[in-house]
């Protein structure tokens, strides 16, 4: 087995979708001779032809919306977005259509796509390039958001995301695109949507994140375990739907929970689950709920990024305040 | 601006573009020039006519059902009827529909049962799961984010190799968004079987064509895409066919995608929810309809003498036989069980929502 990034699993998981199914065709800016700015489609417009793996014009609206048009004719379009900050202009095409035309047509009329986009801050990028606004997905009825956090996963999730029948957007975490490395076998096997991964198992608290965030849980896991705090870490992996019964099946073994992301606190995803565990898993608790996140700033640019995002620092201190309810 | 001389310091023109405007029957139903071939089909002549007379019959249905609490909001096409029978009459079974809100006679041409688009218009998704052509787009009710939707089933022709033409349609408003001109630049690009057709009757609820654009015409919007744009007289449903026939075959023969501006005039309100009468003057409505599409090709038919008055009669009953059984089947339509409401939203209903949609069955509390 090979060690790739998590940019070259993706690449590798493209690859094989367009092998195997002559319907899956993979759009964007950049994405042909140049392999996309982050080279997650290097190589592929050479193995199967410009008419598959198609540049398009530089708007990011015709580009949700050509995938809409190409999947309703049954073909398996995979949409890149250069930037999440870019993203913004398919939201019309993601909620008005992309998400509900199965539903406005009772199943006359499907929409097998894929729209990926870089996900997240801590790249030293520029304006624009580092947003993390994935609850504004999340909370699109009818849409699947997924968000991978290692090769193996980015591989595994975007084969299942290219063969579900229903509309995809794949967030792939910027910071990790080459940091996170591992052993991916290219085998065509698919993970599981809609399924939380435990990566760590553990009594006595539950850290639940998603995407680049899981570097820094994983480090507060191994801080804490130092410590004697045997934490159990989630990755979230699929945001909308996501995985209730592996949240609360976790929490009712350890009674405490942290969640971290690195979008901002107001209304992002870990007040859905903070929420849902007090609807339905407040008998377990022993401490309060609570979350770890970017703060309701703008995310700034270089010079403070690193302030915004949460710390491994923050993640203990948080964890261990937790344990101290008894 | 043609009229205005600008100042060209000697510069050398480079490029010059021309906009042609397409008219056969005057308003009088008299004709300005040669037929194309399909008018010699008397039959046919007649259909667009009855498709056209059908869509006004049942309009004025649709509007006395909204009035009385029976139907949502609807969009009539009250003077503007020959623009979708007209399109969708030169369009082939396997071609793809992709219609603006207001496109009830393009649906119905191609098949759509009056009681299905009752339904849609009545609150209800079964209306778009449609007896048309079964890849046709529903309605689409956000302005003009249909095109790109064509541009994507076209180039998914192009790639397979089908000769098939998908046919966008939308209003003068909606040539103002982006997404109409992203998905034209596109489809000039890769030289896509499709035809954008913007219906211009002049209003976009409340806003007239002039503070839309500056544009003379829509026709030319085409221009900076890379491809032809022609203005019909939008109120001759001969031109209009004759428009839909030629950009039609050329999409299909690989020529490319082309526009058609059809230049026409909504009588009506916008919706039933809207009232013209608070932004445009009685006498502009007035003086249009001298000039409406069906009395114009009456009085074309007639002079022909393939149209009588006897027919005409007969054609009334037809229609009100027709809308008003449709009316009934409308009405009698079993209502949905509320969790249906989760039926269609994903392939496969994800686990977690198993339980909220019991919950609006009403078996335990979700
Ligand atoms: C994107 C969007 N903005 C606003 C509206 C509200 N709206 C509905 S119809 C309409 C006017 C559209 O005018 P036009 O495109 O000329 O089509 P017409 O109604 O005249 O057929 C507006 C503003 C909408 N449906 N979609």
């Amino acid at each position: 087995m090979a060690e790739v990034t998590l940019v070259e699993a993706v690449n590798l998981a493209l690859a094989r979708a367009m092998e195997d199914d002559p319907d899956v065709v993979v759009l964007g800016e950049d994405v042909g001779i140049n392999g996309g700015v982050f080279r997650a489609t290097v190589g592929l417009q050479t193995r199967f032809g410009p008419e598959r793996v198609l540049d398009t014009p530089l708007a990011e609206l015709l580009i949700s919306g050509l995938c809409v048009g190409m999947a309703a004719q049954g073909l398996k379009p995979v949409g890149e977005i250069q930037f999440m900050g870019f993203l913004y202009p398919c939201i019309d095409q993601l909620v008005n259509h992309a998400s509900r035309i199965r539903n406005r047509t009772q199943g006359r009329l499907t929409c097998p796509m894929v729209l990926r986009t870089p996900h997240g801050a801590g790249i030293r990028a520029p304006e624009h390039h580092s947003e993390s606004t994935e609850a504004m997905l999340a909370h699109i009825p009818g849409l699947r958001v997924v968000i991978p956090s290692s090769p193996e996963r980015a591989y595994g999730l975007l084969l299942a995301a290219i063969r579900d029948p229903d509309p995809v957007v794949f967030l792939e975490p910027t910071r990790i695109y080459r940091a996170a490395k591992g052993e991916v076998e290219d085998n065509g096997e698919a993970l599981p949507l809609d399924v939380a991964f435990i990566l760590r198992e553990g009594r006595d608290i539950t850290l639940i994140s998603w995407g680049a965030m899981l570097k820094e849980t994983m480090a507060a896991a191994e801080a804490l375990a130092a410590e004697g705090i045997a934490a159990e870490v989630i990755d979230l992996a699929t945001l909308k739907p996501y995985d209730e019964v592996t949240v609360l099946g976790s929490i009712a073994k350890t009674g405490r929970c942290v969640i971290v992301h690195e979008a901002t606190r107001t209304g992002g995803f870990g007040a859905e689950i903070a929420a849902l565990i007090a609807e339905r898993g407040l008998t377990s608790l022993l401490a309060p709920v609570a979350r770890v996140t970017g703060y309701d700033t703008v995310i700034p640019m270089a010079r403070l990024e690193q302030k915004f995002m949460p710390s491994v620092g923050r993640i203990v201190a948080a964890a261990r305040k937790a344990c101290q309810f008894s | 601006m043609a009229s205005k001389k600008m100042a060209d310091g000697g510069l050398p023109v480079i490029a010059r573009f021309e906009v042609r405007h397409r008219n056969y029957l005057a308003p009088d139903g008299s004709i300005n020039r040669p037929l194309p071939a399909f008018a010699s089909d008397a039959s046919l002549l007649a259909s667009l006519y009855r498709a056209m007379v059908l869509l006004r019959n049942f309009d004025r249905k649709a509007v006395a059902l909204q009035r009385t609490g029976r139907l949502g909001t609807y969009a009539v096409s009250l003077g503007q009827e020959a623009v979708s029978v007209g399109i969708a009459s030169a369009m082939r079974e396997e071609d793809v529909l992709l219609p603006s809100y207001r496109d009830n006679g393009a649906l119905i041409w191609r098949g759509v049962k009056l009681e299905e688009i009752l339904l849609f218009w009545g609150g209800d998704e079964r209306g778009n799961q449609f007896s048309g052509p079964v890849q046709d787009f529903p309605f689409c009710v956000p302005v003009g984010s249909q095109a790109p939707h064509a541009a994507g089933v076209a180039y998914a022709f192009k790639l397979r190799k089908q000769p098939r033409v998908a046919v966008c349609m939308f209003g003068d408003g909606a040539t103002s968004k982006g997404d109409v001109y992203e998905a034209m630049n596109f489809a000039g690009v890769h030289k896509l079987p499709v035809v954008f057709v913007a219906t211009n009757n002049q209003w976009a609820i409340s806003v007239p064509l002039r503070l839309q654009t500056a544009s003379e015409t829509l026709a030319q919007k085409a221009i900076a895409a890379g491809f032809i744009g022609e203005q019909v007289d939008g109120s001759d449903v001969v031109a209009v066919r004759a428009a839909a026939e030629d950009a039609i075959a050329a999409a299909r023969d690989g020529q490319g995608p082309r526009f058609i501006e059809a230049l026409t005039y909504r009588l009506g309100d916008h919706t039933t929810s809207d009232d013209a009468s608070r932004y445009r003057p009685e006498e502009e409505v007035q003086a249009r309809w001298k000039e409406e599409p069906i009395a114009r090709l009456r009085a074309f038919l007639a002079n022909q003498k393939i149209w009588s008055k006897a027919d005409e009669e007969q054609l009334a009953a037809e229609c009100h036989e027709r809308v008003e059984a449709a009316v009934e089947r409308y009405l009698a339509a079993e209502p949905r069980e509320a969790e249906t409401m989760f039926d269609h939203l994903y392939a496969d209903l994800p686990e977690v929502y198993v339980a909220q949609r019991r919950q609006l069955a009403g078996e335990g509390d979700g």
